[in-house]
């Protein structure tokens, strides 16, 4: 018995860490879905009501504003940002046409109810005014022609860490002084803080798995203290930053975070969502899918879902939007969609404490 | 000890040598209405500039460049559009949809017949539409394509990279490259035979309206001269920082007097030439001259912006000279804010209190009024 164990042990050992990233999903669920209890939820059926000739294309951003609406960050045809008030019905597109918007990656909404839109096809994050007008770009999009020329090869991790351009960022989030840091990204694997007038203040990262190092830094998130929360999607694992961009704390319980939110209230908390592999069908269910509910502190409440295509099952979420704690917004990168979930802890653990 | 002594006393003299060139500019007072514009579709500000009667036209890269492929070969167009506003700022009209030389924003300049000059980098072509955007003239030829040795199936390498990096601009800027047809028979280019733009930066004309093209920020760093009616006459210059040479001529401008100043940036000075091309000064300590303009009058004023790059908020402050090359003063820093300048590309100066200032870095035109 014993020698079966070592044996099997040697054999899957080196093979777990020639594939890191990938292997601890593949390997099995994240380790906090067996110990944490299921959160019941539920999906608001035919929420989004599109206008007759406009079409979802891949689900990659969501949020909400102060207000309610929905702003859904999506690749269609073209990238395009489309606002819905709270009761889902369409209400205008931001920035038809503009020189940012190649590859939608995600949306935020800010204390101020900006708009802001990460797209990581050209290195451009615009922010926007409620109504729509164009208040401040970061980054800067490289000339189109010298792209072109460089096609081959291009977008791999170049570890370039300049302070005013981005190599494929992948998202946005402020303190509560307005200070801005952004996930940066596929190309770099850093952190960048500016002062909230767009001045750059510092950058932290590389590529790699040790302490402030990233693998697809894919999200950021960061709380009314200040303190900063890595999506580090290739490592699986959330890193947690001081305002100052000194490592706090890993949570590695909860699978390959590819979407992180903190909710807004006097007591937050942060979900992520376990979406490896891309794809997310029914059969990797067992091992992926699931949004974890946890403390800021890393204690994990709860989770709920699973993968899949059908409604209430979840196809690779890309972001989420959780200002209320129990309505979360999701928009999923497979299924062309995006989810208003209803969740009811509540009745989670009068279920478990019987 | 000595040494650290040193390099202390080193550093407090640059600080006050520093502090008593800024000391020596006058600072202008000034204001600006980011949002004087609003675009109909948001991009990079290249060019601005005004007509006779107020109308102002932005040339900016806005929606995207789109490639075609063929079986070896990458075509490209797109990517830029013109856009025209009436004094008050509202939109107009758009001048150019779908014009084959449209392609990667660079300047608009209005002529004293109020045409509308556009130079594009990426099709390294100048086109003059008339005041009603009407085509005129166009000068240069547009490279018919991105060579990509990387076929269908074939796995991309760093290689490959490195090898179109290294060769792809330049085979772009010699007007149509290989099995291109356009070589000595097109339309002039920068004057030698076959020989087209490469990134070409500017227009200026003279009062016989002659045509001056800043050629321009690739590698043939030189001035071509034209007729009015788009014959080639001559051309001057080189790559390289001695006298008459240039590292990248990012603006050119003329006086009533028909010399030329251009703004070599890579030398960091503005040299100025008379029409025929002997060099008469050079004008420096302005930094980085980048986008230039002139005012009209009986006493003409040089503009200069000395813009940050795309990696610092550094510098970015524009300096007012007399065509004698004597500072006036200066105004603006770089940043993200309104009132600051980020990447500035443009400068339009009918008058010296109201000017257009077109920015790459902020994807607007700012209205600047200058106090007196």
């Amino acid at each position: 018995m014993l020698r079966r164990f070592i044996a099997v042990h040697v054999v899957l050992v080196p093979l777990i860490f020639a594939l890191p990233a990938y292997s601890q999903n593949v390997a099995g669920p994240a380790k906090a879905k067996a110990t944490s209890p299921e959160i019941p939820f539920d999906s608001v059926p035919n929420f989004f009501k599109m206008p007759a000739g406009l079409y979802m294309g891949e689900g990659t951003g969501i949020a909400t504003n102060s207000k309610g609406h929905v702003f859904v960050f999506t690749r269609s045809g073209e990238t395009r940002l489309f606002e819905f008030d709270q009761t889902g019905a369409f209400v205008k597109e931001f920035g038809v046409g503009s020189y940012g918007f190649a590859f939608a990656h995600a949306v935020r909404v800010d204390k101020d109810d900006n708009v802001w839109a990460v797209d990581e096809g050209t290195n451009v994050i615009q922010k926007f005014s409620p109504d729509g007008k164009l208040l401040m770009i970061l980054g800067k999009r490289p000339d189109p022609l010298e792209q072109l020329a460089q096609t081959p090869g291009g977008g791999q991790y170049s570890g370039a860490n300049r302070p005013y351009t981005f190599h494929r960022q992948t998202d946005i989030g402020w303190d509560p002084q307005g200070n801005i840091f952004v996930s940066d990204g596929y190309g770099d694997s850093r952190v960048v803080k500016f002062d909230k007038n767009g001045r750059f203040i510092k950058a932290v990262g590389t590529r790699g798995n040790g302490p402030l190092q990233f693998s697809t830094p894919h999200a950021i998130a960061v709380d009314a203290k200040g303190l900063v929360y890595v999506a580090d999607r290739g490592n699986s694992r959330i890193v947690v930053l001081d305002n100052d961009l000194n490592q706090k704390a890993v949570y590695d319980t909860v699978g390959a975070p590819w979407a992180v939110c903190i909710s807004q209230g006097a007591h937050q908390y942060l979900y992520t969502s376990n979406s490896f592999p891309t794809g997310n069908n029914f059969d990797q269910a067992p091992i992926t899918g699931e949004v974890y509910k946890m403390e800021l502190d890393g204690t994990v409440l709860g989770h709920f879902g699973k993968a899949g295509h059908a409604f209430k099952e979840f196809s690779s979420i890309h972001q989420m939007d959780c200002r209320n704690p129990d309505e979360l917004y999701v928009a999923e990168i497979t299924a062309w969609r995006a989810q208003k979930l209803i969740l009811r802890p509540q009745a989670g653990r009068q279920t478990s404490a019987r | 000890m000595t040494r650290r002594l040193l390099w202390a006393a080193a550093g407090a003299l640059s600080i006050v040598g520093l502090s008593l060139s800024a000391q020596s500019v006058p600072e202008i007072r000034y204001d600006a209405a980011a949002d004087a514009l609003s675009l109909p579709s948001y991009g990079e500000v290249a060019g601005v500039a005004t007509n006779s009667r107020g109308h102002v036209f932005v040339y900016a890269r806005t929606g995207h460049a789109a490639a075609t492929l063929g079986d070896e070969r990458t075509f490209y167009h797109g990517g830029s559009r013109l856009f025209e506003f009436d004094q008050t700022g509202k939109f107009v009209k758009e001048i150019g949809q779908g014009v084959y030389a449209i392609n990667f924003a660079q300047q608009v300049r209005v002529d004293p017949q109020d045409n509308i000059w556009i130079v594009d980098a990426g099709s390294n072509q100048i086109v003059k539409f008339d005041s009603d955007g009407r085509y005129l003239m166009v000068l240069g030829r547009k490279p018919e394509n991105i060579p990509l040795r990387a076929g269908p199936g074939v796995s991309a390498t760093v290689a490959d990279a490195e090898f179109l990096s290294k060769n792809a601009a330049p085979q772009a800027g010699r007007g149509g490259g290989e099995g291109g047809g356009g070589r000595g028979r097109g339309t002039p280019g920068a004057g030698i035979n076959g020989d087209g733009f490469n990134r070409p930066s500017d227009v200026t004309w003279d009062r016989a309206g002659n045509v001056y093209v800043a050629d321009g920020f690739g590698s043939n760093n030189r001035i071509a001269k034209f007729t009015k009616d788009g014959d080639f006459v001559k051309t001057w210059g080189h790559t390289g920082s001695g006298a008459g040479e240039f590292n990248q001529i990012r603006g050119l401008v003329s006086d009533a007097a028909g010399n030329l100043y251009a703004a070599d940036a890579g030398n960091k000075r503005i040299q100025v030439f008379d029409g025929e091309g002997t060099l008469k000064s050079e004008i420096r300590n302005i930094g980085t001259p980048q986008a230039l303009c002139i005012t009209g009058g009986s006493t003409q004023y040089l503009f200069s912006s000395n813009s940050n790059t795309s990696e610092s908020m550094d510098n970015g402050e524009i300096y007012k000279l007399q065509t004698s090359g004597q500072v006036v003063g200066k105004f603006g820093r770089a940043g993200r804010l309104a009132k600051e300048f980020g990447m500035t590309n443009a400068l339009d100066c009918r008058t010296d209190t109201n000017l257009w200032v077109g920015e790459v870095w902020n994807w607007r035109a700012q209205k600047v009024t200058l106090m007196k």
